[in-house]
């Protein structure tokens, strides 16, 4: 028992002195975790992909056997010769989109990141404005499309259901990042940056002290979160234009990919709504992929997700 | 090392060197009310290793902020010597936390360049005195490193350098080494009697550790809670610089046996109220 005792003691001193070096070396120096970790590498990229194939293959098969007509279901091998074939008038319409998606998404990053700032250095402004971010976020952006269509020519009111949509996610997520800086981090500010300058009155240095912090530490702690906000108004960038450009309907004369899914639907040309569809999908993801990478790269030297990512 | 270079060695032991900074009367009274301080009259001399040593809630890192200029006491004054507020003496002001308080998107060298950079000391100019603070701490291979790769100790050792960085007369602690595991701590402690030795500056430390303050320290300061106030001073007569052999002195033992009465004592006035 006693023998047992020293055991447990000693295991915890061990624990306790334990440091990242360590942890690392042990890492580096075992080899069958890291092919365990080359082996799950694979497995998450080969599982999804099979299932990709048999999912394709299966609808494809479908489709032939029980000769379903392509009206109501193209097989997937005419959905890509439609790809192939209408790719002149599909790719203006994906310019299109992806021109609103990005001009939305660019105004919402400037606005959020804007306002989070003035949130921050100003409470007055935090209790007048805040609320109403709020609002024009909980209420549905297809409520809110037909109007804007009312107000204002089509192409201005498709953006600015993609800017209505992407940017809360930057503002709060921006907002939370400024407000999360170490307590002790901003009183060492205090302690070594509230050298005011001497002939500005007090409130002028108080302002400019926060300028400073903001510059200093706010910023960089916010990255993490605004890089956050940024994949997912990135997303919802692509939902607020189709969902206008859905909302503006045939009566717009609007080109892009949503306008495409509706007039191919009048039209019974089934294969081209899903060729139109399968290129939106694709387009989410690929600007959910460049944004996630875009966040490793910047964050990758000293933030606790790059680093899990890397393990 | 020519951006810090070492104070002259001091002529006279530190109980009799001149009054670097003090706490006049100070009392401090929170908004929700609870009293952390009341009447306390602190001197600290030039070169003193003064240790803060009493239960929680004593007051103690409440003082040290006073010190610092971080909180504004409630009655009394910080009185430094040369005259002047704390804010004429804040870049001779070092501060450690408990806690190593490093940005972490930023590089060691980076994070011991934010003091100067907060003074407007350009990088180019700061190179030397950011070299010099590692130098100090050991830690000159680790510029380029992120926090995130350095082990607790290393930590520390980085916050101590930024502290270091802007050469202040005078050094607080607030209870740097509690988090961190004892190795570590006793490597650390011999590696702060050191530090003060080559760079020849002021430390006021807070601790609950009896052992740390006796073997760290050229005085100790018992402090007591609700409110807290100063019930012992005890002077370490050891002469510096020590070493581990300090540790099995009878001095040592002697000093250990008081301010833990001391401590004692402070705890017992506590459960009375």
């Amino acid at each position: 028992m006693s023998e047992t005792r020293a055991v447990v003691g000693g295991t915890v001193s061990d624990a306790r002195g334990e440091t990242r070096e360590h942890t690392r070396a042990e890492t580096r120096g075992a080899a069958a975790p890291a092919a365990a970790r080359d082996r799950s590498k694979i497995l998450r990229i080969a599982l999804p992909l099979a299932v990709f194939a048999l999912v394709i293959v299966g609808w494809e098969r479908y489709v032939v056997a029980y000769e379903v007509p392509h009206y109501i279901l193209p097989a997937p091998t005419l959905i890509l010769k439609t790809l192939i074939s209408d790719w002149p008038v599909l790719a203006t319409s994906l310019v299109q989109t992806l021109q609103t998606t990005f001009l939305g998404l660019l105004l919402a990053v400037v606005g959020g990141v804007g306002l989070a700032v003035l949130l921050s250095l100003s409470r007055l402004v935090e209790y007048s404005l805040y609320p109403y971010a709020v609002v024009l976020q909980v209420t549905p952006v297809v409520a809110i499309s037909p109007l804007l269509l009312i107000y204002m020519p089509q192409e201005a009111a498709v953006l600015t259901c993609a800017w209505i949509v992407a940017f809360f996610p930057i503002l709060s997520n921006t907002t939370l990042g400024l407000q999360s800086v170490d307590r002790n981090l901003l009183e060492l500010f205090d302690l070594y940056g509230a050298t005011k300058p001497r002939w500005a009155p007090p409130w002028l240095g108080r302002f400019l002290s926060r300028v400073k912090a903001l510059w200093y530490l706010r910023r960089p702690a916010a990255l993490p979160y605004f890089l956050a906000g940024l994949k997912i108004a990135g997303g919802l960038a692509l939902i607020g234009a189709v969902v206008a450009e859905i909302a503006a309907g045939s009566a717009g004369a609007g080109s892009g990919l949503a306008y495409r899914i509706l007039e191919s639907q009048f039209r019974l040309n089934i294969p081209r709504l899903f060729a139109a569809l399968a290129l939106l999908s694709a387009t989410g993801v690929v600007i959910f992929l460049a944004l996630s990478t875009v966040s490793h790269l910047l964050l990758r030297r000293w933030h606790e997700s790059a680093l899990s990512e890397e393990r | 090392m020519s951006a810090i270079q070492a104070r002259p060695a001091p002529d006279q032991p530190p109980s009799r060197a001149p009054s670097l900074v003090a706490l006049e009367g100070v009392d401090k009274t929170f908004a929700n009310g609870t009293v952390a301080l009341s009447g306390l009259d602190l001197d600290i001399r030039e070169n003193e290793f003064v240790s803060l040593l009493g239960p929680s809630g004593c007051g103690k890192s409440t003082a040290l902020r006073i010190l610092a200029g971080l909180v504004a006491p409630s009655t009394g004054r910080v009185a430094w010597a040369g005259g002047g507020t704390g804010e004429d003496h804040r870049g001779e002001i070092g501060f450690v936390f408990q806690e190593p308080t490093l940005m972490p998107w930023a590089s060691v060298a980076d994070n011991v360049f934010l003091p100067l950079r907060l003074r407007g000391v350009a990088r180019a100019r700061a190179q030397e005195a950011i070299d010099a603070s590692l130098a100090l701490v050991g830690l000159s291979k680790f510029a380029h490193a992120y926090p995130r790769e350095l082990s607790g100790g290393m930590k520390m050792r980085v916050s101590i350098a930024r502290a270091l960085s802007l050469r202040p007369r005078i050094l607080l602690m607030d209870e740097p080494f509690a988090a961190l595991d004892e190795i570590t701590r006793f490597k650390l402690n011999d590696d702060l009697l050191r530090l003060q030795q080559e760079f020849g500056c002021t430390i006021v430390f807070v601790t609950h550790s009896v052992y740390e303050s006796v073997y760290l320290s050229t005085r100790i300061v018992v402090m007591a809670a609700r409110p807290g106030r100063i019930v012992a001073e005890i002077p370490v007569e050891e002469p510096i610089p020590r070493d581990e052999t300090f540790r099995t002195t009878p001095l040592y033992g002697r000093l250990c046996r008081e301010a833990s009465a001391a401590l004692h004592g402070a705890m017992g006035a506590q459960e009375h109220l």
